[in-house]
């Protein structure tokens, strides 16, 4: 029983940073229409620079305030100077140019920071474990399982009831009407890329402390982030909700339940989920 | 379409003697370099069958590039250790695999395509890394001797750079001739269709679905045959021959060379491995200009270098390209 609940937990936790990344990823997608391949690495960025602040001025919040919006902004040069050229062209081509932006920024950050991993320690006030039936549990992870949802109930509401999420959402269904009647949507498409890239660093400013920080990161989440994008459906928030949740508890159940045939367990559900429901669980249907 | 293919005889006869030629003056290393050139370049080929003829970005190619590895490597160890059985469990095995997987993924086309052949890819990959008891686990299959070749009743070691180099070029120009009258025959013509307008295709009577699978398996052979090659070149089968970030290696090198011209992905392959040894003689950081180099070619070369070289020379000469 504590086994079962200790499982639940580590799963919503690795689910909640998925969704961080994943929030990013499908608003991207969903209004842009560009699938981001250098979303993993935006993501281990943020780890980094998190981890260089603590170093410096040895707060981690001011890691989580400063950080994010660095790649936020490198991500807006990215997008202006980068993408934008490529618009015109087959979706392939902006797949391939994020791929080599991945390529670039993986290896940087090796040669910046070396190829080992790093540590950080949370934050005092969430250090520490708290008592848990019998057992302990730490209380980072806590903290990460309720900041997932909050951060994205804000998002939707941001979508759902603002003027400037209306905007966005209206120029995503129809980029050149939303043109017509006044909206600049080529700024905007910097701005939405930057938000992304900057819920990306988010994410990974956040991960942090709840696993350690290394050159590989940005590779590992940024397949499971595709899954969860691709089977809750592309640019729909509760699919990117659900998606994270199924593939954290795949992670943590799967790790103690099946260990040999864990790693397959997202590719065998991504499978399943596309062969019967091709737009995924939450995406409208071709 | 039969005019030009005619006019491309020349150079690839030309290329095909200096390659021929190559031993007689190139270093060893050189020709190292080489023969891992022509074995990437067959595997970038069949990726291209699919992605540049067909229209369809699979990134799960490794999967049966290192599937072709394995099924090379097991048939050398547990069955007959002839070359020739070893490459045609390679041939058949990938085949099969790239027909249950392609029956399955062909229903689905662009991103989705590309994100559910990542998905079977990875599964492969995870049966080669997990399952220690068969293919050796994260160590790889390194547990083999490569068998010599009986030509004429002359028994001809492998293990010399110069055979195992012609035996590579023979097998890979073997299989490029193969996909070269494969994209001009009626059916090249009938993927093309699809790739264009799969609707269109499906208005005049084919069967679309059929017609990706065929170009799927085709691809998936040739790349089991790659890897059946691969493998011998390294004397190891390892599982991270079939990762995905292995397919993208066949990804970034057809669009390095062109996707939209027969050879271009064998000339990515060439530019590729070139730089990757010239790069990697100053710095370890080849990654980083790797990155850099794509970026800039898919801005400035949206056709490949191959494909922009080719662009260039034949502009004004001929009409609009067909």
């Amino acid at each position: 029983m504590e086994g079962l609940l200790a499982n639940v937990l580590n799963g919503l936790s690795w689910g909640m940073l998925l969704f961080l990344i994943s929030m990013g990823l499908t608003t991207i997608f969903g209004v842009m229409g560009v699938l981001n391949f250098a979303h993993g690495s935006l993501f281990m960025l943020g780890a980094y620079l998190s981890m260089q602040f603590v170093r410096w001025v040895g707060s981690f919040w001011i890691g989580l305030l400063l950080g994010p919006p660095i790649v936020a902004g490198l991500s807006i040069l990215l997008e202006r100077f980068l993408l934008r050229p490529l618009y015109g062209r087959d979706v392939s081509f902006q797949l391939l140019l994020t791929f080599g932006v991945m390529l670039f920024l993986d290896d940087g950050v090796r040669l910046i920071w070396g190829a080992a991993y790093h540590v950080v320690d949370p934050p005092p006030l969430l250090s520490g474990v708290i008592p848990f039936f019998s057992q302990s549990y730490p209380v980072y992870r806590l903290f990460l399982v309720v900041l997932g949802p909050l951060v994205g109930i804000a998002l939707w509401a941001f979508f759902a009831f603002t003027r400037w999420g209306k905007i966005l959402r209206a120029a995503a269904m129809d980029r050149q009407m939303a043109e017509i009647v006044g909206v600049r949507v080529p700024a905007m498409f910097t701005a939405v890329f930057g938000f992304g890239a900057w819920l990306a660093a988010l994410g990974g400013a956040l991960a942090a402390p709840h696993q350690s920080v290394g050159p590989a990161m940005g590779e590992r989440i940024i397949i499971e982030s595709f899954i969860v994008v691709v089977i809750g459906g592309m640019g729909s928030f509760p699919g990117a909700f659900v998606g994270a949740l199924i593939l954290g508890m795949l992670n943590s159940f799967g790790t103690t339940l099946l260990p040999d045939v864990q790693m397959a367990l997202p590719y065998i559900l991504l499978a399943v989920i596309l062969l019967t429901r091709p737009r995924g669980l939450f995406g409208a249907e071709a | 379409m039969r005019f030009r293919a005619r006019g491309d005889v020349v150079p690839v006869l030309l290329i095909l003697l200096a390659l021929i030629a190559a031993p007689f003056f190139l270093s060893i290393y050189g020709l190292i370099v080489l023969t891992e050139i022509l074995t990437m370049s067959l595997f970038a080929l069949s990726f291209n069958l699919l992605f540049g003829y067909t229209g369809l970005l699979s990134f799960g190619q490794a999967g049966f590039f290192g599937a072709g590895a394995y099924f090379a490597v097991l048939t050398l160890i547990h069955g007959p250790g002839s070359l020739w059985a070893a490459l045609a469990a390679a041939v058949i095995g990938s085949a099969v695999l790239a027909a249950v997987i392609g029956w399955l993924c062909v229903r689905l086309d662009e991103i989705y395509f590309a994100i559910l052949t990542l998905g079977f890819g990875m599964m492969l990959f995870t049966i080669a890394h997990n399952w220690r008891s068969v293919t050796g686990g994260s160590d790889g299959l390194g547990n083999f001797t490569l068998p010599g070749l009986n030509l004429f009743g002359h028994d001809i070691s492998l293990f010399h750079p110069v055979s195992f180099y012609f035996l590579v070029l023979l097998i890979a120009a073997l299989g490029a001739l193969l996909l070269w009258r494969v994209v001009g025959s009626p059916f090249g013509l009938l993927l093309r269709g699809t790739r264009e307008n799969s609707l269109r295709v499906s208005f005049v009577g084919a069967n679309v679905r059929a017609v990706r699978l065929f170009a799927f398996i085709l691809a998936g052979a040739l790349a089991g045959l790659a890897g059946a090659l691969f493998a011998f070149f390294n004397r190891i089968a390892s599982p991270e021959m079939l990762h995905w970030s292995f397919s993208g290696k066949a990804v970034l090198m057809t669009i390095l060379g062109g996707s939209g011209v027969f050879l271009g992905p064998a000339a990515g392959a060439a530019i590729f491995f070139v730089l990757e040894h010239v790069i990697t003689a100053y710095t370890t950081n080849w990654m980083i200009f790797l990155g850099a180099i794509l970026v800039v070619l898919v801005l400035a070369f949206p056709g490949g270098v191959l494909g922009s070289l080719l662009d260039r020379l034949t502009r004004g000469r001929k009409g609009p390209p067909a």
